[in-house]
Protein backbone atom coordinates (compact mmCIF):
# COMPACT_ATOMS: atom_id res chain seq x y z
CA UNK A 1 0.00 0.00 0.00
CA UNK A 2 2.44 2.75 0.91
CA UNK A 3 5.00 1.72 -1.73
CA UNK A 4 2.00 2.44 -4.42
CA UNK A 5 1.43 6.22 -2.46
CA UNK A 6 5.16 6.47 -2.91
CA UNK A 7 4.80 6.97 -6.59
CA UNK A 8 4.50 10.40 -6.04
CA UNK A 9 6.42 12.51 -3.77
CA UNK A 10 3.37 14.78 -3.50
CA UNK A 11 1.40 11.84 -2.11
CA UNK A 12 3.91 10.89 -0.40
CA UNK A 13 4.46 14.41 1.55
CA UNK A 14 0.42 14.11 2.58
CA UNK A 15 0.33 10.76 3.60
CA UNK A 16 4.04 11.72 6.41
CA UNK A 17 1.74 15.23 7.12
CA UNK A 18 -1.33 12.71 8.10
CA UNK A 19 0.49 10.11 10.01
CA UNK A 20 2.14 12.94 11.94
CA UNK A 21 -1.57 14.02 12.80
CA UNK A 22 -2.38 10.73 13.49
CA UNK A 23 0.98 10.19 16.28
CA UNK A 24 -0.17 13.61 17.67
CA UNK A 25 -3.56 13.06 18.75
CA UNK A 26 -3.54 9.27 19.31
CA UNK A 27 -0.28 9.73 21.06
CA UNK A 28 -1.29 9.13 25.06
CA UNK A 29 0.21 12.69 26.02
CA UNK A 30 -0.39 16.40 25.19
CA UNK A 31 -1.59 17.09 21.40
CA UNK A 32 0.30 20.02 21.33
CA UNK A 33 3.29 19.47 22.93
CA UNK A 34 5.14 20.90 20.08
CA UNK A 35 4.11 24.10 20.54
CA UNK A 36 4.36 26.88 23.42
CA UNK A 37 1.19 26.33 26.01
CA UNK A 38 0.52 30.12 25.24
CA UNK A 39 0.91 29.79 21.53
CA UNK A 40 -1.99 27.10 21.92
CA UNK A 41 -4.53 28.60 24.15
CA UNK A 42 -4.37 31.96 22.04
CA UNK A 43 -5.57 30.00 18.90
CA UNK A 44 -7.99 27.88 21.11
CA UNK A 45 -9.15 31.08 22.10
CA UNK A 46 -9.26 32.83 18.90
CA UNK A 47 -10.91 29.81 17.30
CA UNK A 48 -13.91 30.70 19.84
CA UNK A 49 -14.05 34.52 19.06
CA UNK A 50 -14.01 33.06 15.57
CA UNK A 51 -17.19 31.82 16.55
CA UNK A 52 -18.91 34.83 18.14
CA UNK A 53 -18.19 37.05 15.69
CA UNK A 54 -19.67 34.73 13.09
CA UNK A 55 -22.76 34.31 14.69
CA UNK A 56 -22.73 38.20 14.54
CA UNK A 57 -21.75 38.16 11.02
CA UNK A 58 -24.74 35.16 10.58
CA UNK A 59 -27.47 37.20 12.38
CA UNK A 60 -26.29 40.58 10.29
CA UNK A 61 -27.24 38.15 7.01
CA UNK A 62 -30.64 36.85 8.64
CA UNK A 63 -32.09 40.74 9.56
CA UNK A 64 -30.55 41.81 6.19
CA UNK A 65 -31.65 39.18 4.03
CA UNK A 66 -35.44 39.07 5.99
CA UNK A 67 -36.14 42.72 6.24
CA UNK A 68 -38.77 43.79 4.03
CA UNK A 69 -37.53 47.78 4.12
CA UNK A 70 -34.67 48.30 1.51
CA UNK A 71 -31.28 48.20 3.22
CA UNK A 72 -29.51 51.44 3.44
CA UNK A 73 -26.48 51.83 0.61
CA UNK A 74 -23.35 51.62 2.65
CA UNK A 75 -20.85 53.51 0.09
CA UNK A 76 -23.22 56.50 0.65
CA UNK A 77 -24.19 56.01 4.83
CA UNK A 78 -20.23 56.10 4.92
CA UNK A 79 -19.44 58.18 2.28
CA UNK A 80 -17.54 61.58 3.56
CA UNK A 81 -17.50 64.99 1.66
CA UNK A 82 -13.80 66.02 0.77
CA UNK A 83 -12.65 68.74 -0.38
CA UNK A 84 -16.57 69.74 -1.58
CA UNK A 85 -16.58 66.18 -3.09
CA UNK A 86 -18.57 63.41 -1.85
CA UNK A 87 -16.19 60.35 -1.92
CA UNK A 88 -18.16 56.84 -1.38
CA UNK A 89 -16.38 54.54 1.70
CA UNK A 90 -13.65 56.45 1.87
CA UNK A 91 -13.17 56.49 5.74
CA UNK A 92 -13.56 52.79 6.00
CA UNK A 93 -10.91 52.69 2.81
CA UNK A 94 -8.93 54.48 4.96
CA UNK A 95 -9.55 52.10 8.26
CA UNK A 96 -9.24 49.06 6.38
CA UNK A 97 -5.50 50.60 5.33
CA UNK A 98 -4.53 51.74 8.66
CA UNK A 99 -5.70 48.25 10.27
CA UNK A 100 -3.61 46.62 7.56
CA UNK A 101 -0.47 48.55 8.13
CA UNK A 102 -0.78 47.61 12.04
CA UNK A 103 -0.82 44.31 10.85
CA UNK A 104 2.46 44.68 8.78
CA UNK A 105 4.28 46.32 11.78
CA UNK A 106 3.40 43.71 13.96
CA UNK A 107 4.46 40.73 11.93
CA UNK A 108 7.94 42.32 11.71
CA UNK A 109 7.81 43.09 15.35
CA UNK A 110 6.94 39.32 16.31
CA UNK A 111 10.20 38.51 13.54
CA UNK A 112 12.28 40.72 15.70
CA UNK A 113 11.22 39.27 18.76
CA UNK A 114 12.60 36.14 17.43
CA UNK A 115 15.78 37.78 17.06
CA UNK A 116 16.09 39.10 20.45
CA UNK A 117 16.24 42.54 18.96
CA UNK A 118 14.61 44.02 22.12
CA UNK A 119 14.59 48.09 21.04
CA UNK A 120 13.07 47.08 17.12
CA UNK A 121 10.37 44.98 18.51
CA UNK A 122 9.25 47.09 21.11
CA UNK A 123 9.64 50.40 18.69
CA UNK A 124 7.66 48.19 15.74
CA UNK A 125 4.78 46.93 18.77
CA UNK A 126 4.40 50.80 19.83
CA UNK A 127 3.86 51.84 16.17
CA UNK A 128 1.03 48.75 16.10
CA UNK A 129 -0.80 50.26 18.87
CA UNK A 130 -0.73 53.83 17.54
CA UNK A 131 -1.88 52.28 14.33
CA UNK A 132 -4.69 50.64 16.68
CA UNK A 133 -5.16 54.03 18.65
CA UNK A 134 -5.86 55.79 14.81
CA UNK A 135 -8.10 53.21 14.10
CA UNK A 136 -10.63 52.84 16.67
CA UNK A 137 -9.96 57.37 16.96
CA UNK A 138 -11.64 56.96 13.35
CA UNK A 139 -14.27 54.63 14.28
CA UNK A 140 -15.49 57.12 17.13
CA UNK A 141 -15.77 59.50 14.37
CA UNK A 142 -17.96 57.38 12.12
CA UNK A 143 -20.01 56.38 15.22
CA UNK A 144 -20.48 60.17 16.33
CA UNK A 145 -21.12 60.93 12.48
CA UNK A 146 -23.70 58.35 12.48
CA UNK A 147 -25.49 59.01 15.73
CA UNK A 148 -25.95 62.20 14.55
CA UNK A 149 -27.28 61.55 11.41
CA UNK A 150 -29.78 59.46 13.64
CA UNK A 151 -29.29 56.05 13.40
CA UNK A 152 -30.26 53.98 16.57
CA UNK A 153 -29.96 50.49 17.20
CA UNK A 154 -33.98 50.62 16.99
CA UNK A 155 -34.34 52.53 13.46
CA UNK A 156 -32.72 55.08 11.26
CA UNK A 157 -34.03 58.17 8.40
CA UNK A 158 -32.08 55.65 5.63
CA UNK A 159 -34.28 52.31 5.58
CA UNK A 160 -34.28 49.08 7.26
CA UNK A 161 -34.15 49.47 11.19
CA UNK A 162 -32.10 46.51 11.61
CA UNK A 163 -29.26 48.19 9.93
CA UNK A 164 -28.56 50.36 12.96
CA UNK A 165 -28.59 47.05 15.71
CA UNK A 166 -25.51 45.45 13.18
CA UNK A 167 -23.61 47.70 12.88
CA UNK A 168 -23.44 49.39 16.73
CA UNK A 169 -23.26 45.82 17.53
CA UNK A 170 -20.76 44.41 14.77
CA UNK A 171 -18.10 47.23 14.57
CA UNK A 172 -18.57 48.14 18.17
CA UNK A 173 -17.51 44.27 19.45
CA UNK A 174 -15.23 44.78 17.01
CA UNK A 175 -13.50 48.41 18.55
CA UNK A 176 -14.01 46.77 21.82
CA UNK A 177 -11.34 43.99 20.62
CA UNK A 178 -9.04 46.40 18.94
CA UNK A 179 -9.01 48.62 22.26
CA UNK A 180 -8.00 45.55 24.15
CA UNK A 181 -5.32 45.02 21.71
CA UNK A 182 -3.98 48.50 22.09
CA UNK A 183 -4.03 47.77 26.06
CA UNK A 184 -2.38 44.59 25.75
CA UNK A 185 0.41 45.41 22.99
CA UNK A 186 1.09 49.02 24.89
CA UNK A 187 1.94 46.14 27.95
CA UNK A 188 4.14 43.99 26.39
CA UNK A 189 5.86 46.65 23.77
CA UNK A 190 6.55 47.80 27.96
CA UNK A 191 7.95 44.59 29.02
CA UNK A 192 10.10 43.68 25.80
CA UNK A 193 11.90 47.26 26.54
CA UNK A 194 12.79 46.54 30.01
CA UNK A 195 14.23 43.86 29.06
CA UNK A 196 11.92 41.35 30.64
CA UNK A 197 12.05 38.73 27.81
CA UNK A 198 15.65 38.65 27.47
CA UNK A 199 16.26 37.58 31.26
CA UNK A 200 13.69 34.72 30.79
CA UNK A 201 14.75 33.97 27.70
CA UNK A 202 11.20 33.62 26.10
CA UNK A 203 10.39 35.88 23.97
CA UNK A 204 6.82 33.99 23.02
CA UNK A 205 4.70 36.96 24.70
CA UNK A 206 5.44 38.94 21.44
CA UNK A 207 3.93 36.17 18.85
CA UNK A 208 0.91 35.33 21.18
CA UNK A 209 0.26 38.73 21.47
CA UNK A 210 1.14 38.92 17.74
CA UNK A 211 -1.39 36.00 17.00
CA UNK A 212 -4.25 37.87 18.56
CA UNK A 213 -3.77 41.44 16.56
CA UNK A 214 -3.52 39.30 13.26
CA UNK A 215 -7.20 38.11 14.31
CA UNK A 216 -8.38 41.74 14.85
CA UNK A 217 -7.28 42.50 11.52
CA UNK A 218 -8.83 39.28 9.71
CA UNK A 219 -12.35 39.53 11.59
CA UNK A 220 -12.46 43.14 9.78
CA UNK A 221 -11.28 41.92 6.54
CA UNK A 222 -15.00 39.93 6.72
CA UNK A 223 -16.62 42.74 8.19
CA UNK A 224 -14.95 45.35 5.45
CA UNK A 225 -16.03 42.71 2.58
CA UNK A 226 -19.32 41.99 3.96
CA UNK A 227 -21.33 44.63 5.83
CA UNK A 228 -19.80 47.39 4.01
CA UNK A 229 -19.21 46.34 0.78
CA UNK A 230 -21.99 44.33 -0.22
CA UNK B 1 6.08 20.70 7.73
CA UNK B 2 9.78 19.18 8.09
CA UNK B 3 9.81 18.01 11.85
CA UNK B 4 11.11 14.97 13.08
CA UNK B 5 8.54 13.15 14.43
CA UNK B 6 10.82 10.46 15.73
CA UNK B 7 13.06 12.86 18.06
CA UNK B 8 12.09 13.25 22.01
CA UNK B 9 9.43 15.60 22.52
CA UNK B 10 11.48 18.40 24.08
CA UNK B 11 10.05 20.76 27.21
CA UNK B 12 7.91 23.04 25.89
CA UNK B 13 10.24 25.89 25.36
CA UNK B 14 11.51 24.15 22.18
CA UNK B 15 8.09 25.18 20.06
CA UNK B 16 8.56 25.59 16.45
CA UNK B 17 11.48 28.49 17.25
CA UNK B 18 13.39 29.44 14.10
CA UNK B 19 10.73 31.14 12.17
CA UNK B 20 13.65 33.19 10.52
CA UNK B 21 11.72 34.33 7.62
CA UNK B 22 13.46 37.33 6.10
CA UNK B 23 11.63 40.61 6.88
CA UNK B 24 11.10 41.03 2.58
CA UNK B 25 8.58 38.38 2.93
CA UNK B 26 6.24 40.28 5.19
CA UNK B 27 6.39 43.23 3.35
CA UNK B 28 5.52 41.59 0.50
CA UNK B 29 2.44 40.22 2.13
CA UNK B 30 1.75 43.60 3.36
CA UNK B 31 2.09 45.15 -0.36
CA UNK B 32 -0.52 42.06 -1.41
CA UNK B 33 -2.88 43.06 1.40
CA UNK B 34 -2.56 46.92 0.50
CA UNK B 35 -3.52 45.74 -3.27
CA UNK B 36 -5.91 43.73 -2.36
CA UNK B 37 -7.84 46.04 0.07
CA UNK B 38 -7.16 48.52 -2.99
CA UNK B 39 -9.33 46.25 -5.64
CA UNK B 40 -12.28 45.53 -3.39
CA UNK B 41 -12.61 49.17 -2.69
CA UNK B 42 -12.46 50.02 -6.69
CA UNK B 43 -15.15 47.46 -6.62
CA UNK B 44 -17.27 49.32 -4.50
CA UNK B 45 -15.82 52.94 -6.20
CA UNK B 46 -16.67 51.92 -9.48
CA UNK B 47 -20.19 50.20 -8.98
CA UNK B 48 -19.36 46.89 -9.50
CA UNK B 49 -23.11 45.04 -9.67
CA UNK B 50 -24.80 41.90 -9.66
CA UNK B 51 -22.82 38.73 -9.29
CA UNK B 52 -19.57 40.08 -10.39
CA UNK B 53 -19.47 42.32 -7.30
CA UNK B 54 -19.60 39.84 -4.92
CA UNK B 55 -17.50 37.24 -6.79
CA UNK B 56 -14.91 40.03 -6.86
CA UNK B 57 -15.77 41.10 -2.68
CA UNK B 58 -15.71 37.39 -1.75
CA UNK B 59 -12.28 36.34 -3.63
CA UNK B 60 -10.41 39.44 -2.51
CA UNK B 61 -11.49 38.69 0.97
CA UNK B 62 -10.59 35.28 0.95
CA UNK B 63 -7.08 35.74 -0.82
CA UNK B 64 -6.38 38.67 2.07
CA UNK B 65 -7.91 36.05 4.91
CA UNK B 66 -5.44 33.19 3.45
CA UNK B 67 -2.34 35.63 3.35
CA UNK B 68 -3.17 36.71 7.01
CA UNK B 69 -3.45 33.09 8.55
CA UNK B 70 -0.69 31.52 6.51
CA UNK B 71 2.04 34.16 6.99
CA UNK B 72 1.74 36.95 9.58
CA UNK B 73 -0.06 34.32 12.11
CA UNK B 74 2.37 31.79 10.80
CA UNK B 75 -0.09 28.90 9.97
CA UNK B 76 1.84 27.87 6.88
CA UNK B 77 4.44 26.50 9.44
CA UNK B 78 2.68 25.02 12.25
CA UNK B 79 2.20 21.42 13.04
CA UNK B 80 -0.63 19.87 10.45
CA UNK B 81 -2.31 18.99 14.22
CA UNK B 82 -2.58 22.22 15.60
CA UNK B 83 -3.39 23.47 11.66
CA UNK B 84 -6.58 20.80 11.69
CA UNK B 85 -7.33 21.71 15.33
CA UNK B 86 -8.08 25.56 14.32
CA UNK B 87 -9.06 25.14 10.57
CA UNK B 88 -11.47 22.62 10.72
CA UNK B 89 -14.00 23.29 13.03
CA UNK B 90 -15.13 26.96 11.67
CA UNK B 91 -16.34 24.46 8.61
CA UNK B 92 -19.75 23.95 10.76
CA UNK B 93 -20.59 27.58 10.62
CA UNK B 94 -21.81 26.73 7.16
CA UNK B 95 -24.35 24.88 8.37
CA UNK B 96 -25.69 27.64 10.55
CA UNK B 97 -25.27 30.14 7.65
CA UNK B 98 -27.70 27.84 5.62
CA UNK B 99 -30.17 26.93 8.44
CA UNK B 100 -30.33 31.21 8.91
CA UNK B 101 -30.40 31.48 5.11
CA UNK B 102 -34.01 29.03 4.91
CA UNK B 103 -35.13 31.07 8.37
CA UNK B 104 -34.84 34.27 6.75
CA UNK B 105 -36.28 33.60 3.95
CA UNK B 106 -39.93 32.26 6.24
CA UNK B 107 -39.39 35.81 8.32
CA UNK B 108 -39.38 37.33 5.15
CA UNK B 109 -42.28 36.24 3.63
CA UNK B 110 -44.43 35.86 6.98
CA UNK B 111 -44.12 39.40 6.89
CA UNK B 112 -44.49 40.41 3.56
CA UNK B 113 -47.94 38.34 2.72
CA UNK B 114 -49.46 38.71 7.00
CA UNK B 115 -48.05 41.52 8.27
CA UNK B 116 -48.30 44.30 5.27
CA UNK B 117 -44.34 44.26 4.83
CA UNK B 118 -43.97 45.14 8.17
CA UNK B 119 -43.21 43.17 11.70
Amino acid sequence: MSQAIATSGQADDITAGLREVTEDWSADQEVFRHTHWGKAMMWIFLLSDTFIFSCFLTSYMTMRTSATMPWPNAAEVFALTIGGQSIPLILIAIMTFVLISSSGTMAMAVNFGYRRDRKKTAALMVATALFGAMFVGMQAFEWTKLIEEGVRPWGNPMGAPQFGASFFMITGFHGFHVTCGVIMLLIIAHKVFRGDYDRSGDYSAVEIGGLYWHFVDLVWVFIFAFFYLW
Amino acid sequence: MSHDTTSVPQADTAHDSGQQHPIGLYLKVWGYLFVLSAMSYAVDYFEVHGIMRWLLIVTFMLLKAGLIVSIFMHMAWERLSLVYAILVPPLVLLVLVRIMVYESDYIFWTRAIFMDGGG
